[in-house]
C-alpha cells in the first residue's frame, strides 16, 4: 500500500486540480485526473522523501478559515498605511523564535506570516531557531512575535507535530 | 451597472501599471526593479481576468495562468541569481 | 442584485491592485515597498478572479471554477516571491528604516545541502 500509493493527500490534490484545470467534471475527467493524481507521486518519489502527517484535520479546517479572514483585514489595514503619511510609519525588524521543528510548517508559518499581519517574512536562520520578520508598522515588536507565537504557530504546531 | 464598473477598473488597473512602470525606471536596486517586475505580472493578470469578463470570453484564463506559472518562476529566477550569483548550480 | 455584487467584487479587486503598486510606488525604503505588492495585489487579483468565477458561472454554462487555480496559485507563490525578494535585499545590505539586523555568521555552503531540502523552501 505505501509502495503503491506513496502519499495520498498529493493524489487527491492532483485529481482536484486537474479537474479545475479542465474545467469539468465528467466521470472520464475524474479518472484521467485519478491517474494521474496517482502516477506524478509514484514518478517525483524522491523528491518527497518524508510524507508530512496531518493529526488534527479539523483543527487545519478552523486555522485555513482565521487564516482567510486575517488576509482580508490585514489587507485593510496595509491599504490604509499605504494611503496614509509615509512618515508615521514604524518599520521594524522582529526575530521570531521557533519552536515548529518540521520543514513543512516552518515554510507554512512563513507563507501564512508574508499574507497576514502586515509582515514579510525575510530569513530563516541557518539552524531554522528563528524566523527574521519585517514589519510595516509596529509600535511594540515583542508584542508581535508574542502574537505570531499564540495565533499562528500553536495551531500548526497542534495539526503537525503533536501526536 | 457592469458596464460601469468594468470601464472604471480598466482604468484602475492601468493606473497601477503606470504606477509601477515608474518604480521599474527609477529603482533605485535591483530587488526594486524586481519587485517592480513582479508586480506588473500580478497587473497583467488583473488586466486578462477584467477583459475576460469584460469580451464575456473564458478564452484569457489560459493565458492568466501562463503568465502566473511564468512570472513566478521568472522572480525566483532573478531572486536566485541576486542571492547566489548563479541561477541553476 | 448579481450585476450589483459583481461591480463591488471587480470595483474592490481594482482599488486593491492599484493601492497595491501605489503603495510600491510612494513608501520610502525597499522593504517597507515589499508589503504593497505582495499583500493588496494579491488580495486585489483574488477578488477579481472571485468576480469572474461568479461572472462565468451565472452565464448558464455551467459553473466555471478554474479561476480558483489562479487564485491558489498567486496565494502560494506571492509569499515565497516575497520572502525570495527580502532575503535578496538583506543579502546585498540594501538600505533601511529599520535598523538592520546583523548579518548571518557565514553563507551557507552550497556543497553541504542535502538533497531533502528540495522539499520545501523553508530554507536554502
Amino acid at each position: 500500500m505505501r509502495r503503491l500509493l506513496p502519499h495520498p493527500l498529493i493524489t487527491l490534490a492532483l485529481t482536484v486540480v486537474w479537474l479545475l484545470l479542465v474545467n469539468s467534471a465528467d466521470s472520464g475527467q475524474i479518472v484521467l485526473g485519478l491517474l494521474l493524481g496517482w502516477a506524478i507521486p509514484l514518478f517525483t518519489l524522491r523528491f518527497w522523501p518524508d510524507t508530512p502527517r496531518i493529526h488534527r484535520p479539523l483543527a487545519l479546517l478552523r486555522f485555513i478559515v482565521r487564516v482567510l479572514g486575517d488576509i482580508v483585514t490585514a489587507n485593510l489595514t496595509v491599504a490604509r498605511l499605504i494611503l496614509g503619511r509615509p512618515e508615521r510609519l514604524r518599520p521594524v525588524f522582529v526575530s521570531v523564535p521557533l519552536a515548529l521543528k518540521s520543514d513543512l510548517a516552518i515554510s507554512l508559518l512563513a507563507n501564512t506570516l508574508c499574507l497576514t499581519p502586515g509582515t514579510v517574512s525575510s530569513r530563516l536562520s541557518l539552524d531554522r531557531q528563528y524566523l527574521l520578520v519585517h514589519t510595516l508598522d509596529t509600535a511594540d515588536p515583542d508584542e508581535l512575535a508574542a502574537t505570531i507565537k499564540a495565533r499562528y504557530e500553536a495551531p500548526l504546531q497542534e495539526i503537525f507535530e503533536r501526536c | 451597472m457592469l458596464n460601469i464598473a468594468v470601464p472604471l477598473a480598466f482604468a484602475l488597473v492601468a493606473a497601477a501599471f503606470a504606477l509601477s512602470f515608474w518604480r521599474l525606471l527609477i529603482g533605485p536596486s535591483t530587488p526594486d526593479r524586481i519587485l517592480a517586475l513582479d508586480t506588473l505580472y500580478i497587473n497583467a493578470i488583473a488586466l486578462l481576468v477584467l477583459l475576460g469578463i469584460h469580451l464575456s470570453s473564458a478564452l484569457y484564463f489560459e493565458a492568466a495562468l501562463l503568465i502566473a506559472l511564468m512570472g513566478f518562476v521568472g522572480t525566483v529566477a532573478l531572486c536566485k541569481y541576486l542571492l547566489r550569483g548563479d541561477i541553476i548550480e | 442584485m448579481l450585476d450589483i455584487l459583481l461591480s463591488l467584487l471587480i470595483l474592490a479587486g481594482a482599488a486593491f491592485a492599484f493601492i497595491g503598486s501605489l503603495g510600491l510606488a510612494r513608501l520610502p525604503d525597499f522593504y517597507t515597498r515589499l508589503h504593497g505588492p505582495t499583500k493588496a495585489t494579491t488580495l486585489g487579483v483574488g477578488s477579481l478572479l472571485v468576480a469572474s468565477a461568479v461572472y462565468f458561472s451565472t452565464r448558464g454554462e455551467g459553473i466555471s471554477l478554474h479561476e480558483v487555480l489562479v487564485t491558489l496559485f498567486l496565494f502560494i507563490t506571492a509569499p515565497a516571491s516575497a520572502h525570495l525578494l527580502s532575503k535578496a535585499a538583506l543579502h546585498l545590505q540594501l538600505r533601511s528604516l529599520a535598523p538592520l539586523p546583523e548579518a548571518p555568521e557565514t553563507l551557507p555552503d552550497p556543497a553541504a545541502h542535502s538533497p531533502r531540502l528540495l522539499a520545501g523552501e523553508g530554507d536554502d
